[in-house]
């Protein structure tokens, strides 16, 4: 399964505010929840092992806890280790999907692609990364800060750099962009 | 007074508290400098030109290095529900804070918690703005409605909206962002109750709201490479602050704050590559037009 792919999932089902900024990693079988528990609590990861909610029993008797806004750098770790989880989701309704809408606007020399709350704007003739906008969490305006002024195809992928979630959907609107720049 | 609460995106920027100045397309504070790009920089130093305008001293700011590992956003949480409590008590005079704004902060609600905890305790309540990050921490902790003014702009707002998202990454897609919907979604936001007293939504359209709806909608001049240009949220955040610090009433502040910022956009003839220092030079010749507009539209409504 893909790096993104990880956090597809299918339903919803009703909010609960208690952890609601915690996730839910999902591993095939226990041995390799043991083996990422393993890998996070020696790099300092705050994490609890635990029974997964009733939404995704899928085999696997055990999940992951970790704080949902770090997951990016978590599951970087994780993909260096070679423990990728099945899939991550969101404790409090462990059934969202993550947003996979693509905005585009396109202002002539330049195009603006937007994945959820985050933008990231090219020149269209240099293929340069002329701005980079939205999002809250505190790696973007560094990702901005290493992003912005190099091309598509130089600039450090999001996903190698950033943190949180918004890098993870900056990520997304990157991906879109050098699939549209490749045509 | 009024306080700034953010990140730089610097690992090795200490934890810094202190009067924030600009110095050229810098912000200063306890002698570290930063440039002004993106972020609670923009933030501050958009606050700082309106505060030149205004005649106010300039902002404090409780700042720290954070490039998204949120290590700087907690030392900077510890820090501060130390600090707030401390502030009455303190004998320095002249530091009490009318109006704090969270910004960029990595969202972690534990620490929300505990920060809005020190608030409550201080002798008087200050008028409370969250933006960015600490405002998705607001939204998942169920204590928006203890704010008085959220920023958004439309992706966020639909997070607001979504009572089931913790993040706007899962915004559910039949929620998520469409200008048209604005309304609607503002509703569904104070019905779950994941809104504070009065919203500035930021977009195409500027909306300023309350529970009872779109009470105000600025949408000129119109400047579209805005949407594309890192910051421009930041500013506006930034001098709708410092317009509540000088006692104008929030909606009012919302109101002045987003026709100047378009303003100052538009003075700045920008493109989708324009860096946001270039709006915020044009702040005090914008603000000073709208301010003056809005004292002459008043004393037109007296006459009349």
């Amino acid at each position: 399964m893909s790096f993104i792919g990880i956090l597809k999932k299918k339903r919803s089902k009703n909010v609960d505010n208690k952890n609601i900024d915690r996730a839910i990693l999902v591993f095939e079988n226990t041995s390799e929840v043991i083996r990422a528990e393993n890998v996070l609590k020696s790099q300092g990861w705050k994490i609890k092992v635990m029974g997964p909610p009733p939404e995704i029993r899928s085999g696997c008797d055990l999940v992951i806890e970790i704080p949902l806004i770090e997951d990016l750098n978590i599951l970087r770790s994780l993909e260096e280790a070679g423990a990728s989880p099945l899939e991550i989701v969101p404790v409090s309704s462990p059934l969202l999907q993550p947003v996979d809408l693509f905005q585009n606007k396109d202002f002539g020399k330049y195009l603006m692609i937007r994945a959820a709350n985050m933008k990231l704007t090219i020149d269209k003739e240099t293929q340069n990364i002329v701005n980079v906008s939205g999002g809250g969490c505190p790696d973007v305006p560094y990702l901005a800060q290493e992003m912005v002024g190099k091309t598509i195809f130089d600039a450090p992928e999001p996903r190698k750099i950033g943190h949180t979630l918004c890098g993870y959907a900056l990520q997304l609107a990157y991906e879109e962009m050098t699939r549209r720049c490749s045509l | 007074m009024f306080a700034v609460a953010g990140t730089i995106p610097v690992q090795d920027f200490p934890l810094v508290a202190g009067e924030v100045f600009l110095e050229g397309d810098s912000i200063s504070i306890q002698r570290n400098r930063v440039a002004v790009n993106r972020g609670t920089p923009a933030l501050l130093a958009a606050a700082i030109k309106t505060c030149e305008v205004l005649d106010q001293g300039a902002p404090y700011g409780y700042l720290a290095g954070d490039i998204g590992l949120g290590d700087g956003s907690r030392r900077l949480y510890k820090f501060m529900t130390g600090d707030l409590r401390q502030i009455d008590s303190r004998s320095k005079p002249g530091k009490s804070f009318k109006v704090i704004t969270f910004h960029y902060l990595q969202p972690d609600v534990d620490w929300h918690n505990q920060v809005l905890y020190a608030i409550k305790e201080m002798t008087k309540m200050p008028i409370l703005i969250a933006d960015a990050g600490f405002m998705y921490a607001a939204k998942m902790s169920g204590e928006a409605k203890k704010y008085d003014l959220f920023t958004p702009d439309i992706g966020e707002l639909a997070f607001l909206a979504d009572e089931e998202a913790p993040h706007p990454f899962y915004t559910r897609g039949f929620i998520l962002h469409e200008e048209d919907r604005i309304h609607e979604l503002i509703a569904r936001a104070y019905k779950h109750n994941n809104a504070a007293r009065c919203l500035l939504v930021k977009g195409k359209q500027d909306c300023v709201a309350d529970r009872q709806g779109i009470q105000a909608t600025i949408d000129s001049p119109v400047e579209e490479a805005m949407e594309a240009m890192g910051g421009t949220g930041d500013t506006l955040t930034g001098i709708v602050t410092a317009l509540i610090e000088s006692g104008m009433e929030i909606m009012k502040a919302s109101t002045v704050a987003a026709k100047a910022n378009r303003l100052a956009g538009h003075y700045a003839q920008p493109t989708p590559a324009t860096q946001v220092m270039e709006i915020i030079r044009q702040i005090p010749k914008a603000l000073e037009k709208i301010l003056n507009e809005a004292k002459r539209g008043e004393e037109w409504e007296r006459q009349s």
